[in-house]
This record gives structure tokens, C-alpha cells and sequence, in this order.
């Protein structure tokens, strides 16, 4: 609380400092929001450097985003340090639910960067339009045709990855008419498994994943316009070196109907709603592995039905947004172990009972610009949080911990946050004061017997779960000269109430070699903080110096370091771009692991740098239509794994990359 | 959905107690049978005794039986008979008996005797159970005997063995007859053998339970609640079941006193108790 008190005075200190002059200026906000941009075709080419790099790739860009690998396919994004749990990730504003009880299955691995022109990245409460959060939310924008530019236009791409022989092959082809747009694109990528540093094959590592994509527009008139999208993603033979058990089968339907109005001479300017349907079926498969003690097989599955609807509207000062937001999703998971003995019954569990988890939310907020420097924005919602177990059979196992539980429990979650946003000239800051809450997790409240590889226990839920509060402080402030830009980012989270497995010696684990079993409790409180620090500027035109700085800190009210909290990291690079040829140098790295976690099964990491070199070069053939990038990563071959490496699996070493695109 | 399950459960109660207005006996004695099968028949000169059970078979171990005894020349079945039941095991050396039940008519009941019977070992080609019954009927007593078919059960769901103090034991399962994955009300029988005819029960023991699953690890459940006895003699507790498949219930046997008589503590390297019975589902 002392650091929130230190900013809240800071805060007030600030204000009545540059409160004095008002100075007339476009207000630009500075947000506590990134936004990685993935593709834009046409943008595609030009500004990335390697335009078909995965979409956890894309986002390891983001300073607040830590991506926790189990191999090569399907990163967890972790937000201010906060896993999937804590943090809302959408597809436009709809919510789907992994089907994986071990997090393979993160919902930014049922898409592809054909589908997506950005992500955006909310920090905290900034994020809670989306649906209660504690860490922030990631929204996947989907690209899509406008109607500016008529006729029929496509690409057709390729590219290949000598590292891990991926092949990536995807293409496109979208019809614009003067009130009707259709696009469709395909995407294919087949990696066998990866080198780490010094040539060392990671085993298990492979994946194939095939996305196809279609979105429908129509312009009833100027003013009403209908949208339908459908995304098919199918990842088939997926290896998790960090795990024991590989996916044979991860595949996605996410399907939305969109609607939009825009009234005239209305303080409503926009209204929007939505219907969507996603659905997501995820096979475990250890039947590649060797020396598995018991074969099992795992699959899960998720459905969820969901309707959004919202209101944008201006009134004098006032520009706000009224949102509902419903959704129903039904989780379920089993486990099926074949004993040695054939003669012996199978043994079979429940480990997601059948739950459903029905939301009803609104959402407001306002914001009120004061003068063309200054805004504040303010923000509430309110929502119910219905759980239910529909399998009686996972009712009566859960029972077995929970003697009294009941099917059914329901949860009111609120949120508050304010933002003041403040820029004039070059420089800018926004504060930020919020409460959010959430409801525990399917695996933390009905989890049964789920195994963790990372600290080798058994995990089970908590019905009795109290719901997470977070309080929270933001704090940025940005300085932009024309000679450089620098910005410092701070979040700060007090969580009460803080889920967490604890272990119960007096419950016997149920997998093969793990070391206990825990069970889902409540810390006091935890404290979070994340800081990132940037800076870059231009030596010359052509020469960049891009710099980011990242503290972390998590802590819990034992005093105990919380899993998965990032050790000061660095990463600084120079970009040289000279028309078709692009380089960058780079040193990445972090310091000592000091602040790992030995409670929650964590070793204590080395520091770490590498020298990470990098070159493309674009060749455009046919005004443009064609062009090629390649290019080399991790260039010195350096073997590295860090905080986010599950069960310390190394990262991918030299790698060279072909990018083929050709648009037309 | 309560709502309904309760308007259901009330029409239910109205249509059966509708259909009892009107019963005849024949009716009534088709539905006394409701949920057995019959095992088997004894025949004396002036009676069939038929035998029940859920399955319609005998088998080792704890076994619900039910009779009746039907009157040769009228065809009826008798109402106010008194009976008692001797099982005995015919060894090559020796015969002996086994824990069994009085047998007495149950209250609901017009005609059908209930009681139970603990084969604790089963038939094999040179030894077999037989079954005597003695009834008497308006203070004529009758006897009728004949070989009962016990086959070795699937999984072990009777124990006997000779503990620390001496005396030799025998506990048998109960319940669960339908094993969940749940945690389930476990009731076990515990007696011991006083001489080769009788088999009483024990009182005022215990009986600790550490369920295992030795195909995956020797994993256990928690949760499990060790057997006391309850007011009508049997043993009851609670035993969780974590997953379906096969479970040995390790046992460990204590006396009034909480001395261990029988039975050993699960660890690292003792992965089995010296006496268990078994569970597959």
C-alpha cells in the first residue's frame, strides 16, 4: 500500500503542477495499452521484419507481455506478469475459453496472423471492457477488407524456417463491392522439431497447424452494416518438449455475427452487438513419448455461446460506452488411463466436471475531456459470474474434498477504475486508480487431480474460493522530443485474496512421480508490480537505438516470491534500415534470477544475454507485387532458457528465415 | 429443476400408493420379488424352500439372501414360519460354518425371510457348502438341506485370517455394491471364529481402510473415513474413490483398545496391508 500512497501524492503533487498553463493541442492520450500490429496485408511486407512469424512471436514484442513456452508452438501470454487466469484474451471482443487443463491451448494459438491486423494490450482495469480481469486483457483484432478500395485483390505467400524446416504456405482472396466484401484467407505452417544453440535438436517439438479464415460484410445502407466471420484452426501432431504429454489434435470453430449502427443526429454515434459461437476441441496424446508409465489419454472440450452488445455515444465533454456482455461457456475434461493389465478396468476421472460458466456483465465508462491537454476517464461494471456442474459424476468426485459443495455458485464481480490522461507538447502522463475483481478460474474452483510438470504436484480446485480483488495503481509518463522518445510505465497491483496452490501433505498424489498435492487457496494478498522503461532515438535516418527496460516484482503476503515473475530484463538494439535492407543488433538478456520462486517449483536461473543479430533483405520484383524478405535470427547460435522457459526447455538457435509474398 | 424432480417424486408417491388400494395377494407376491432373482431351490418332503438374491447366484464372500418356503400340497407360501440356517463348508478333514445372519421376515413382507450369509472361502472341486434350513411351522419344526453353489468371487471381498491375539477373523464387504466414484458409504462385517460352528460377530472394534491403486502408482484417495460399528452391528465408514478401476482396500484391524491385531501401514515399501479386500468398477 505504501508504494500506492507514494504515487497517489506523486500524483497530486503532478497535477497541480502542470494544471497552471493550458496550452491549446491535439490531445493524443497516452495509454496503458499496446498494440502489437500483426497485418494489414499491405502492411505486412513493409514494416515487419519477418512478416510470417507466429503470432506468439508478434507478441513477445510487447513490453507487459511475457510469453511462457512449453516448446515451439502455443506460448501462454502472461500480462503484468499475470497468467491466463487473471487476464481476458478475446478474439473482437469475444471470449473463448482453452479446452487444454494444462494450458497448452492458449486462445491466441487457435489463430493466425492472416486472421488478425493487431492486438491490443490493456494494462489492469483498462482492460475490463472485455470481461473481469485482474491483469489486464489482450484483444486479437481481425483484419478485414474496407470498402475503399473495390475489385478483387489477394496475395499469395510463403515462407520457410531453416531452424526447425518450417514450411508456411497461406493465401488470400477478397472481393470488395460497393456494399458487399468477402474475405477468405488460408494459412499453412509444418515445423519439424527445433534446434537450440549449438545444434541441440529439442525432441518433441514439431507442430502442424492449418487456419482458414472467411469474413462477410454488408452495407445495408450508409448507416447499418452486418458482418459474419468464421475462423477454422486445426494444429495437428504438436509437441511439448517442457511436458509430458504432446497434443494430437488442438482445433477451433469460432464463429460471430456482427451488426452495426450508426444513428445520425443521435447522442448514440455507434451501436454494435454481436453473437458468436466458438468451439474447441483439444486431444493430449503421450503416445510418441517413451518410458511412459501409465498411457493416458486426455481430452477436453469448450464450448461457449456469447452476445455482446455496445453503446458509443457523445454527449458535450462526455464520450462513453455502454456495454452487456454475455456468455455461457460449458468446460469439460476427462482422463482415461489404461492400466498394464488388460483385463483391468480402465480407470477414468472427470477432470473438468462439466462446467458452465454463465456471465452477465454491463460495463460503463466515461470519459470527460476537460481541455484539449486533459481527460479523465472513468469506468464501472458489474457482472454475474454463475458457475454450475453439470456431470453428477464430477459433482460426487469433487465431493470427495468438498463434502457439502453444491452443484452451483454464483458471484458478483465489480470493477472501478479512473485514468487521467494529461499531454501537452511533448510531454504526457496518465494516472490510473482501480479495483477490479474475478471469479477462480474451471481448474482453480473444479479442478481435479490436474498435473502441473513445472513443480510436480497434483493440483485440485477449490469450490470455496473467495473471488480475487485487486487494487491498483498505473502511473506513465512519456517524453517526446523530436531527438528521442522515452516512456517509463508502472503498474501496481495489491490482490487480495491472491489463488494459489498450496500443498496438503496429507493427500496422496495421484500422477506417477509427482511430488504432492496441492490445493487452491487464497494468500492474504499479493503485490505485483511491473515496470517498463523505454527509450529509443535516431543516431542517423537510417539508424535506430531501441532500448526497453523491464522490472518486475511479485511478492505474496508470506512473503514468498510468486512463480513466473521476470527478472529485470534488458533489451536494446540497434535498427539500421536502408531501403530494401534492414539489420538489427541486438542484446537481450536478463539479470540473475533472484526473485524466483523455490516454493513453486522454481530453480534458480542464471543471468543471461545474447547477442541476437538479425538481417533482411527485401527484393520487390514487379512494381512491388512480389518481394522476399530473408533474414537471420539469433545469428551467434547462443543456448539460452529463461524464467519463462517451462521445465527450462532452450530456445530456438540460429535461425534462417524466407518470406515470399505476392499480392495482387 | 428441483421443482420438478419433487412434482415428479410426488406423482410417483400418489400412483404407488394408488396401486396398494387395490392389491390382491398374487400381486403382491409377484412384487415382493421386485429386484431378486432366484438362486435356487431345497425341497423336503413337504416344502420348496426357493432362494433369492439380487444377482440370482451365490458366490464368496458377503451374500443378501432371501427364501421363502412354499407349501407342496397348497401351493401357498407360508406366512409364520420360524428359521434358523446352518451353512457348512465339507472339507476332506473337517467341516466348518461361516458367519451368517439370523433370518427373519421383513416387516413389508408377506412372505419372503431375509438374512445373510459370509461364505468367507469358496468351493472347489473336493469341498462344497451346503446349506441346512430348519423351520417350524404351527410348532412343527422341518429341516431341509441341500449343496449351494459358491464360486470364487472376481475380486477379494472377504478376508479371514488369525490375529495377533490369537483368535481368527473374517470381514467381509457389504457395501458398496455399486462402487462411484464418490465417496462412498462403506460397511464391512467383522466376526470371529469362536469354534468351527460359530462365527459372532465383533464388537466394539475397528477397522482402518487405505484404498490403493497399485496399477497406477500405488496412488491412494483421501478423505477416507476407518470403520466403527454402528447400532446394528456392522461396520460402517467411508471410502473415496477417486477414479473407476481397480482399488485393493488395504485393511489394518484394531482392537477395543486400538492395538493393531492385524494389518499394516502403507509406505514407500510396504505397498500392500497383509489383509485387504478389493474393488473393481
Amino acid at each position: 500500500m505504501k508504494n500506492l500512497y507514494f504515487i497517489a501524492i506523486l500524483f497530486f503533487s503532478m497535477t497541480s503542477l502542470f494544471a497552471q498553463d493550458i496550452e491549446v493541442d491535439t490531445l493524443k492520450k497516452i495509454n496503458l495499452k499496446e498494440v502489437i500490429l500483426i497485418g494489414k496485408q499491405a502492411q505486412l511486407e513493409q514494416k515487419q521484419f519477418k512478416p510470417l512469424a507466429t503470432i506468439d512471436e508478434y507478441l513477445q514484442q510487447a513490453g507487459t507481455v511475457e510469453m511462457i513456452k512449453r516448446g515451439g508452438y502455443a506460448w501462454e501470454p502472461n500480462i503484468n506478469n499475470m497468467s491466463t487466469e487473471r487476464t481476458v484474451i478475446t478474439i473482437d471482443g469475444m471470449r473463448i475459453f482453452g479446452a487444454c487443463t494444462d494450458k497448452m491451448d492458449p486462445i491466441t494459438s487457435y489463430v493466425e496472423v492472416s486472421n488478425l491486423s493487431e492486438a491490443e494490450i490493456s494494462s489492469g482495469q483498462s482492460g475490463s471492457c472485455h470481461g473481469p480481469t485482474i491483469g489486464g486483457s489482450l484483444d486479437l483484432k481481425r483484419s478485414k477488407s474496407t470498402f475503399a478500395k473495390k475489385g478483387i485483390n489477394g496475395y499469395i505467400n510463403s515462407g520457410y524456417e531453416f531452424n526447425n524446416q518450417q514450411k508456411i504456405i497461406g493465401a488470400a482472396l477478397n472481393y470488395v463491392g460497393n456494399s458487399f466484401f468477402i474475405d477468405n484467407n488460408i494459412m499453412f505452417r509444418d515445423a519439424e522439431n527445433y534446434k537450440a544453440g549449438n545444434n541441440n535438436e529439442v525432441s518433441f517439438s514439431q507442430f502442424r497447424k492449418l487456419n482458414m479464415s472467411s469474413t462477410a460484410g454488408y452495407l445495408f445502407n450508409k448507416n447499418k452494416y452486418i458482418e459474419g466471420a468464421v475462423i477454422y484452426d486445426k494444429a495437428t501432431d504438436v509437441g511439448y518438449p517442457a511436458l509430458p504429454m504432446d497434443v494430437s489434435l488442438a482445433e477451433a470453430l469460432i464463429t460471430s455475427l456482427k451488426f452495426e449502427y450508426l444513428p445520425l443526429n443521435s447522442i448514440v454515434s455507434k451501436f454494435e452487438t454481436k453473437v458468436y459461437y466458438n468451439t474447441i476441441t483439444h486431444t493430449m496424446d503421450d503416445t510418441k513419448r517413451p518410458n511412459v508409465a501409465i498411457h493416458m489419454d486426455m481430452p477436453g472440450w469448450s464450448d461457449t455461446y456469447g452476445m455482446y452488445l455496445n453503446l458509443n455515444g457523445k454527449v458535450k465533454k462526455n464520450s462513453f460506452l455502454a456495454a452487456f456482455n454475455s456468455f455461457y461457456n460449458l468446460s469439460k475434461a476427462e482422463m482415461t488411463m489404461y492400466p498394464s493389465d488388460p483385463n483391468e478396468n480402465i480407470m477414468f476421472m472427470l477432470t473438468w466436471p462439466d462446467v458452465v460458466t454463465f456471465y452477465n456483465g454491463i460495463y460503463l465508462d466515461n470519459t470527460y475531456v476537460f481541455n484539449p491537454n486533459s481527460n479523465l476517464k472513468v469506468s464501472a461494471s458489474l457482472g454475474n459470474h454463475f458457475n454450475e456442474i453439470k456431470s453428477t459424476f464430477g459433482l460426487e468426485s469433487l465431493q470427495i474434498f468438498y463434502p457439502d459443495m453444491e452443484a452451483d455458485k454464483s458471484r458478483m464481480l465489480k470493477s472501478l477504475a479512473s485514468n487521467y490522461n494529461w499531454k501537452k507538447g511533448n510531454f504526457g502522463f496518465n494516472f490510473g486508480l482501480a479495483y477490479g475483481e474475478r471469479a477462480p478460474s474451471i481448474s482453480e474452483a473444479y479442478g481435479f487431480y490436474l498435473f502441473n510438470s513445472f513443480d510436480r504436484y497434483d493440483y485440485v480446485g477449490n469450490p470455496d474460493l473467495k473471488n480475487e480483488q485487486s487494487v491498483e495503481g498505473s502511473f506513465a509518463i512519456s517524453y517526446k522530443p523530436s531527438k528521442f522518445k522515452t516512456s517509463l510505465t508502472t503498474s501496481y497491483f495489491h490482490i487480495s485474496n491472491y489463488i494459489i496452490g498450496t500443498p496438503d501433505a496429507s493427500i496422496l498424489p495421484m500422477t506417477i512421480g509427482a511430488s504432492g498435492v496441492k490445493i487452491y487457496s487464497a494468500l492474504d494478498y499479493a503485490t505485483l508490480i511491473k515496470s517498463v522503461l523505454d527509450f529509443e532515438t535516431y543516431f542517423t535516418n537510417d539508424l535506430k537505438w531501441v532500448n526497453q527496460f523491464t522490472y518486475s516484482y511479485g511478492k505474496g503476503s508470506d512473503d514468498e516470491n510468486l512463480p513466473f515473475i521476470s527478472p529485470l530484463a534488458y533489451n536494446s538494439k540497434f535498427q539500421f534500415k536502408k531501403r530494401k535492407f534492414a539489420s538489427e543488433i541486438g542484446l537481450q538478456g536478463n539479470l540473475i534470477h533472484t526473485n524466483y520462486a523455490p516454493t513453486y517449483g522454481e530453480i534458480k536461473k542464471p543471468d543471461y544475454a545474447i547477442l541476437n543479430f538479425a538481417s533482411n533483405y527485401t527484393f520487390d520484383l514487379n512494381q512491388n507485387k512480389l518481394n522476399l524478405k530473408a533474414g537471420v535470427e539469433n545469428i551467434l547460435d547462443s543456448e539460452y532458457s529463461t524464467f519463462a522457459d517451462w521445465n527450462t526447455i532452450p530456445r530456438m538457435g540460429r535461425n534462417v528465415f524466407l518470406n515470399v509474398n505476392y499480392g495482387f | 429443476m428441483k421443482i420438478l424432480k419433487y412434482t415428479f417424486l410426488f406423482l410417483l408417491g400418489t400412483m404407488l400408493s394408488c396401486s396398494s388400494d387395490d392389491d390382491t395377494t398374487i400381486e403382491q407376491i409377484v412384487t415382493e420379488l421386485d429386484g431378486l432373482n432366484k438362486v435356487q431351490e431345497i425341497a423336503n418332503d413337504t416344502h420348496v424352500i426357493e432362494l433369492y438374491s439380487s444377482t440370482g447366484t451365490l458366490e464368496q464372500g458377503f451374500n443378501g439372501i432371501s427364501l421363502r418356503i412354499k407349501n407342496k400340497t397348497t401351493n401357498e407360501y407360508e406366512k409364520n414360519a420360524t428359521i434358523t440356517w446352518t451353512p457348512v463348508m465339507h472339507m476332506a478333514m473337517m467341516m466348518h460354518s461361516c458367519p451368517k445372519s439370523e433370518i427373519a421376515k421383513i416387516a413389508s413382507k408377506e412372505t419372503l425371510y431375509n438374512g445373510y450369509i459370509v461364505f468367507q472361502m469358496a468351493q472347489n472341486d473336493t469341498e462344497y457348502w451346503d446349506l441346512q434350513v430348519d423351520y417350524t411351522i404351527a410348532d412343527v419344526a422341518y429341516t431341509a438341506t441341500a449343496v449351494v453353489n459358491v464360486p470364487a468371487s472376481a475380486k477379494q471381498r472377504v478376508t479371514s485370517f488369525t490375529g495377533s491375539d490369537n483368535v481368527r477373523y473374517v470381514i467381509a464387504m457389504i457395501e458398496p455394491t455399486t462402487p462411484k466414484v464418490a465417496t462412498n458409504d462403506v460397511t464391512f462385517g467383522l466376526y470371529k471364529m469362536e469354534s468351527m460352528m460359530s462365527f459372532p460377530v465383533v464388537d466394539n472394534f475397528k477397522i482402518k481402510i487405505d484404498p490403493r491403486m497399485p496399477s497406477m502408482g500405488n496412488h491412494g484417495s483421501p478423505n477416507n473415513v476407518d470403520l466403527t460399528q454402528s447400532a446394528d452391528k456392522l461396520y460402517r465408514g467411508k471410502l473415496s474413490l477417486t477414479m473407476t478401476g481397480y482399488w485393493k482396500i488395504n485393511l489394518q484391524l484394531l482392537n477395543n483398545i486400538d492395538e493393531v491385531l492385524k494389518g499394516e501401514t502403507i509406505t514407500e515399501t510396504t505397498t500392500a496391508s497383509s489383509i485387504y479386500l478389493e474393488l473393481e468398477f
